[in-house]
């Protein structure tokens, strides 16, 4: 079922921009807003997150995941990172790290 | 059908039953039917010929979901599939293989009660996930209040008290059992956000009624004021029970609160997410079940100040209340929701 949903109605996660746009959900924005929000922090326009191929290249180029396994690419917490300096948002996880590792 | 059998109806029974059913939640709840664009839409959505079907490009939305990984490996009390995986596995199957948008870290069990115990446990899984995944992780888990009572928690039964006409001793141990909880969903949520989680998810919210929505609610108001997590309230039903009836939020009787008014309770509380519950009538065909639930979730999102996400699981949305779920009626059911109902998340 759950599968399902992703394919009907999902954005798709990391194979797009859905863990992007889901973030700035947890933040209050509505999903117009959310995408909006998004796209611009991109430069994109909104119709292009769910764009998979037009995503995957720029996820790729900005380094903030890839869906395929691709080896020097940033993974986890370390793509985190850099969504978290792309939206301009802290991320709670990010934070931990970066006090336990003494990193501002 | 609502308990998923195949039936077949004319494009005139499937409009009737999509009237009918938009019809029947406005009456119950005092809200507006769909309008005519809207029952055409979804008339539309039930004549498409494909099995399955999906929302136009550039309406997706965001998924979350209760329990997530535990539906891989867990068995058939939570419709899981057996299949051996570890949480941690199961996350990264879900965000890599699936393209979901969010995922859950959960216990088994997936209620505050039997986590709380196990908390340092689900704060390394969680801390271990963080590392791993790129998605939003929340802790998800069940306010469950029923736990609280006799004969598996230490409180009196208001089961086994309204029967015999106890009545306030029935009030007097479901306040009880609502501080506890409270208190429970409190501790886990502070452990999350010190295990770095995005945000806590409170799921199948009021399944024990007032109180338990009470509880639920004044702990979201503490975990927003402490900490830096997002909080999805995700409800049990359309209806809030009123076990106890007496009980008030904001100046607002609980028991009876309709999903509109229970959004605005959840909004009132701090939360970030919504997520409302519309049970599925077994003995009426899908389409009618389906405009029902959109006409509820209508009523939330045109007034929302915060995302809302339909629950539209097994016997919820519009989907069959049946163990393995006919994939026709659940396309077509998150479609609805999305493209009529209006709502931000699944």
């Amino acid at each position: 079922m759950s599968l399902c949903h992703a394919l009907a109605s999902g954005m798709g996660g990391i194979r797009t921009a859905g863990d992007l746009v889901a973030r700035m959900q947890l933040r209050k924005m509505r999903q117009p807003q959310a995408r909006r929000y998004v796209a611009d922090k991109l430069g994109v326009g909104v119709i292009d997150l769910t764009d998979s191929t037009l995503m995957r290249e720029l996820r790729a180029e900005l380094d903030i995941g890839v869906v395929t396994g691709v080896p020097g690419a940033a993974k986890g917490i370390a793509a985190k990172m850099n969504i978290a300096e792309l939206l301009d948002v802290p991320v709670g996880c990010v934070e931990k790290l970066r006090t336990r590792t003494r990193r501002t | 059908m609502g308990d998923g059998h195949a039936v077949t109806l004319t494009a005139d029974e499937l409009r009737r039953d999509l009237r009918d059913g938009s019809e029947q939640a406005a009456r119950r709840a005092h809200i507006p039917p769909l309008d005519d664009a809207d029952l055409e839409h979804l008339a539309d959505i039930f004549l498409h010929p494909g099995r399955v079907t999906g929302v136009e490009p550039g309406h997706e939305v965001i998924l979350t979901k209760d329990g997530c990984a535990n539906t891989l490996y867990s068995g058939q009390m939570s419709s899981g599939v057996g299949v051996p995986l570890s949480r941690e596995q199961g996350i990264r199957v879900m965000e890599r293989a699936f393209g979901f948008d969010t995922m859950e870290v959960g216990h088994p069990d997936y209620s505050f009660k039997p986590a709380k115990p196990l908390l340092a446990l689900e704060q390394l899984t969680m801390e271990q996930a963080q590392l791993d995944c790129i998605v939003p992780l929340f802790y998800g888990a069940m306010p469950n209040m029923g736990l609280y009572y006799r004969p598996d928690g230490p409180f009196d039964n208001p089961a086994d008290l309204l029967p015999d006409g106890r009545v306030e001793e029935a009030r007097d141990a479901q306040l009880e059992a609502a501080d506890r909880l409270r208190r429970d969903i409190l501790y886990v949520a502070r452990g999350m956000a010190d295990a770095g989680a995005d945000g806590i998810d409170l799921d199948t919210t009021a399944s024990a009624g007032d109180a338990e929505l009470l509880a639920s609610l004044q702990a979201v108001e503490q975990i927003v004021a402490t900490t830096d997590l997002a909080v999805e309230v995700g409800m049990a039903t359309e209806l809030v029970l009123g076990f106890h009836g007496g009980l008030e939020y904001g100046g607002r009787r609980l028991a009876g609160m309709w999903p509109h008014q229970q959004l605005a309770a959840v909004e009132a509380a701090g939360a970030h997410i919504f997520g409302p519950a519309v049970t599925t009538d077994t003995g009426r065909t899908s389409p009618w079940n389906v405009a029902r639930a959109c006409t509820f979730v209508k009523a939330c999102t045109r007034i929302a100040e915060i995302p809302v996400h339909a629950n539209v699981g097994m016997g919820v949305g519009g989907v069959p209340t049946v163990e393995v779920q006919p994939s026709d009626i659940v396309t077509r059911a998150g479609v609805a929701l999305v493209e009529v109902g209006g709502a931000d998340g699944l």
